[in-house]
């Protein structure tokens, strides 16, 4: 690869297009190693990136099918499940330690490896360069590193499943002493082991990946491609990347203590510890509270690193698919930026109830419920867009409005959650889940679907099935919610979250019916699930064909590409950008490519 | 744009080049030390918290008071931590020295001062390793204190375990530096830089030397001073 042609780039526009165009002739005899394997072409490592999350979000989605199976269903025994789990559900029943692992190794894998990798990973990589005039990324060997050190991490991550003792246990935050004794639970020895090395490692990964999306858009846009003219999901995956690049270190601070506490006899988080038959522990003077600190403060912009690109993107599709200029362009950017500072100063209301001070507590009560502003702005706005619109409902427009009904439901809750005295009541249970799942989870899920529908033309040259996606949005939609909205109630009768039976508290005996219910919704939307997977791999190779550049009548440059666009994504000269990505329904034309020169007697935005 | 901006300011971020002026690989450089900040950050506000939570801390000038080669029970606070720190700092002269003669493709005066960094590098981290040494020979280590508290009480492991640790990560930042300007050295002797016509790679490794540099004088601060 040329990386010397992409280094100069910036500063000798003129000799980029040559340079490349030298380069592009390279690249014809490629070897299925280079071009698949070890490739650095943004948009195939787009695709690993997507595949690996896939597998990822199959795994960490079965997971929670298997400990919804217990929840459902405390009583029965499936003798099916001793076949896949072997000692760990014995006699067909999931054991409490074997349960503990499923949900801490469920929320690994969907924050992180799915959300986090799976989702930024595929649409930072596939959508930057192609949307802001860019042959690759600034370093391409970079780039190709972030991937394998992702794939490094998937591998020891997988691999912890398989140890004696089983996966980590204690929660998918890793809070100590769970996490830093391995005396504490089963999965604290060799399994909180693996789980370090394969997050450090997804450390590295992020921060390769996320230097090269920041050099990337502020360094390489196309002649004319100002900052304000950038499409917004651009935007959106640009401020991701700075979020991760700020809070991923301070959770790898975290980490490095944990790992001292866990192995050379320090107390960074221990304090008088006594364990049963051990005694007291000699490890005196830290604080449990600490980590939580450095925790969270990965963990709250991890929410928004989550949800920033699925909000970029449904932005950009609901407005090409209402044919109508995204409304407010400016104050999507605004709120966006609003969004990623505040990310910053909210992290202690997740610990309201460790002991917090009360006045500490109201401060970040009031920081937290600020987000809700910028919030509300993108929500309106996003409702705006689509207001007297001439919408298009494709699948990927069905999942980004889909999106936005979700962000609405889930961002409420928050509200109620982000005060410290309601939180008092709330904290751990049910209604915390049902918060998180639908505001982060499935509407980044949603997003992400949205992106896949919307850019599947792009990535693979071929249509998915229509049916089969309406079919898919449906299921996942009403399924999400049958799911998710019943858990509020239990959660506001006070049901605490992570239990492994229910049925033994008299208090919450009542929800007996609901808990099976919300099971057998699971199992339907994962089935669905399998549905879109199969839609997506069928049409990789047996797709309707894309025959047309731009079948979206879409302004932004990506449509601008050969269909199936070669590493340099553009034949010839980048083209030159005269115009912001949002001229839609502009002076009676239904949309003007971004390519275009603004006319003589044009009216301006 | 259909007209010529006027304004640098627009022109700079209209797109075609880099708005600073500077290539992409700098670009990652600040914003990896942003995130390495951060890093640091997190461990000394740790580090931080922790120690305002307990009720004694060791006297930095107790501690850290002997020198090598010196005669048993000679008390010297600091000095050694100073030559160490003015050792430091030298060598990121040194290194603005090279980065200027690299301006000037000037390819001796960057192998020169390079070379001079390096071994300030090295130089600190014998200073460190020899300290580390003696403190472990005093029975200092991760999860064992034997200094005393101000008052005489007995003290927190949490200073050492700190200690350790937080000079730990930065020496080996600096092992990392060293590494660094030894590839640059070799690609300066190997004429890489010549042939390129410029020098960036060592504008870079500087940032990050600084940076290294800048760090120190916090962790100085914090378990040395205050």
């Amino acid at each position: 690869m040329s990386n010397e042609a992409v280094l100069h780039a910036p500063a000798e526009a003129g000799l980029h297009h040559e340079a490349h165009g030298d380069h592009h002739h390279e690249h014809h005899h490629e070897t299925f190693i280079s071009k698949y394997v070890f490739s650095m072409d943004h948009k195939m490592i787009a695709k690993q990136f997507l595949i690996t999350g896939m597998v990822w979000a199959v795994l960490g989605g079965l997971m929670s099918v298997l400990f919804r199976l217990q929840l459902g269903y405390p009583e029965a025994s499936f003798p099916w499940l001793e076949d896949i789990l072997g000692k760990w559900a014995e006699g067909g029943k999931i054991t409490p330690d074997a349960y503990y692992a499923l949900v801490t190794t469920h929320g690994t894998v969907l924050v992180f490896f799915v959300l986090t990798a799976g989702l930024s990973g595929t649409f930072a990589n596939f959508l930057i360069p192609l949307q802001i005039g860019a042959r690759d990324m600034a370093s391409p060997f970079m780039n190709m590193l972030s991937y394998w050190f992702f794939f490094a991490a998937s591998i020891v991550m997988l691999s912890s499943m398989f140890v004696e003792f089983g996966p980590f246990s204690g929660g998918w935050t890793a809070y100590p002493p769970l996490s830093a004794l391995a005396s504490a639970s089963p999965g604290s020895g060799t399994g909180m082991d693996l789980w370090l090395i394969a997050m450090a490692l997804f450390v590295v990964s992020s921060l390769l990946g996320g230097l090269n999306y920041i050099a990337t858009i502020l360094n390489m846009r196309t002649k004319g491609m100002s900052m304000t003219r950038l499409p917004l999901t651009i935007w959106a995956l640009f401020f991701t990347a700075v979020l991760g690049v700020l809070s991923f270190p301070v959770l790898f601070s975290g980490f490095i203590l944990l790992i001292f506490d866990r192995n050379f006899g320090t107390s960074f988080y221990l304090s008088d510890i006594f364990i049963n038959g051990v005694g007291a522990l000699p490890n005196e003077g830290g604080s449990a509270i600490l980590y939580q600190h450095l925790f969270w403060f990965l963990g709250h912009p991890e929410v928004y690193i989550i949800l920033l690109p699925a909000m970029g993107m449904a932005s950009e599709i609901l407005s090409v698919n209402s044919r109508k200029p995204i409304f407010g362009y400016m104050a999507m950017v605004g709120s966006l930026f609003a969004i990623a500072i505040l990310a910053f100063l909210v992290w202690a209301h997740h610990m309201f109830v460790t002991g917090l001070n009360p006045f500490l507590g109201s401060v970040f009560v009031l920081l937290t419920l600020l987000i809700a502003v910028p919030s509300a702005i993108k929500v309106f706005n996003w409702l705006t867009t689509l207001w007297r619109g001439n919408i298009r409902f494709t699948p990927g427009m069905m999942f980004s409005i889909g999106f936005v009904s979700l962000f609405i439901s889930g961002g409420l809750t928050g509200i109620w959650l982000g005060n410290s005295a309601l939180d008092i009541h709330l904290h751990d249970t049910y209604f915390v889940i049902a918060h998180f799942h639908i505001v982060m989870g499935v509407a980044s899920m949603f997003g992400m679907f949205a992106g896949i529908y919307h850019w599947f033309p792009k990535m693979y040259g071929r249509y998915m099935n229509n049916t089969l996606s309406y079919l898919h949005f449906w299921i996942t939609l009403a399924g999400a919610y049958m799911i998710f909205w019943p858990m509020h109630y239990q959660g506001l009768a006070g049901m605490p979250r992570r239990y492994y039976d229910y049925s033994v508290w008299e208090s919450f005996k009542q929800f007996a019916e609901l808990n099976r219910f919300i099971s057998t919704v699971a199992m339907i939307v994962f089935a669905a699930q399998l549905l879109f997977l199969f839609n997506f791999f069928y049409s990789v190779f047996k797709g309707r064909k894309v025959t047309t550049q731009n079948p979206y009548g879409s302004n932004t440059l990506e449509w601008t590409t050969p269909v199936n666009p070669g590493h340099g994504n553009w034949v010839g000269e980048i083209p030159e950008v005269h115009r912001w990505a949002y001229d839609y329904g502009k002076d009676g034309k239904e949309f003007i490519s971004q390519t275009t020169p603004v006319g003589a007697d044009e009216s301006s935005h | 744009m259909a007209t010529t901006a006027t304004a640098p300011t627009t022109k700079s971020w209209s797109g075609g080049k880099s708005p600073f002026n500077v290539e992409y690989g700098k670009v990652m450089m600040w914003y990896f030390l942003m995130s390495d900040a951060f890093t640091f950050g997190a461990f000394l506000i740790s580090y931080g918290t922790i120690r305002f939570s307990t009720n004694g801390w060791p006297d930095p000038n107790e501690v850290f008071k002997s020198f090598p080669f010196a005669p048993e029970g000679m008390n010297a606070p600091l000095v050694f931590v100073s030559i160490m720190t003015f050792i430091l700092i030298i060598s990121s002269v040194t290194m603005v020295l090279a980065v200027q003669a690299g301006h000037n493709m000037d390819k001796k005066g960057v192998v020169k001062n390079l070379i001079w960094t390096i071994i300030g590098g090295i130089a600190f981290l014998s200073c460190q390793a020899w300290e580390w040494n003696h403190l472990h020979h005093e029975g200092a280590w991760w999860g064992s204190n034997p200094f005393l508290n101000h008052d005489g009480t007995a003290s927190s492991t949490n200073f050492t375990n700190y200690f350790f640790t937080i000079t730990g990560f930065h020496g080996f930042h600096v092992f990392s530096g060293v590494i660094i300007n030894i590839i640059m050295l070799i690609m300066a002797m190997t004429n890489k830089f010549e042939e390129r016509g410029h020098y960036l790679m060592i504008e870079k490794a500087g940032l990050y030397w600084h940076f290294v540099d800048l760090v120190w004088v916090f962790v100085f601060t914090c378990f040395y001073l205050i």
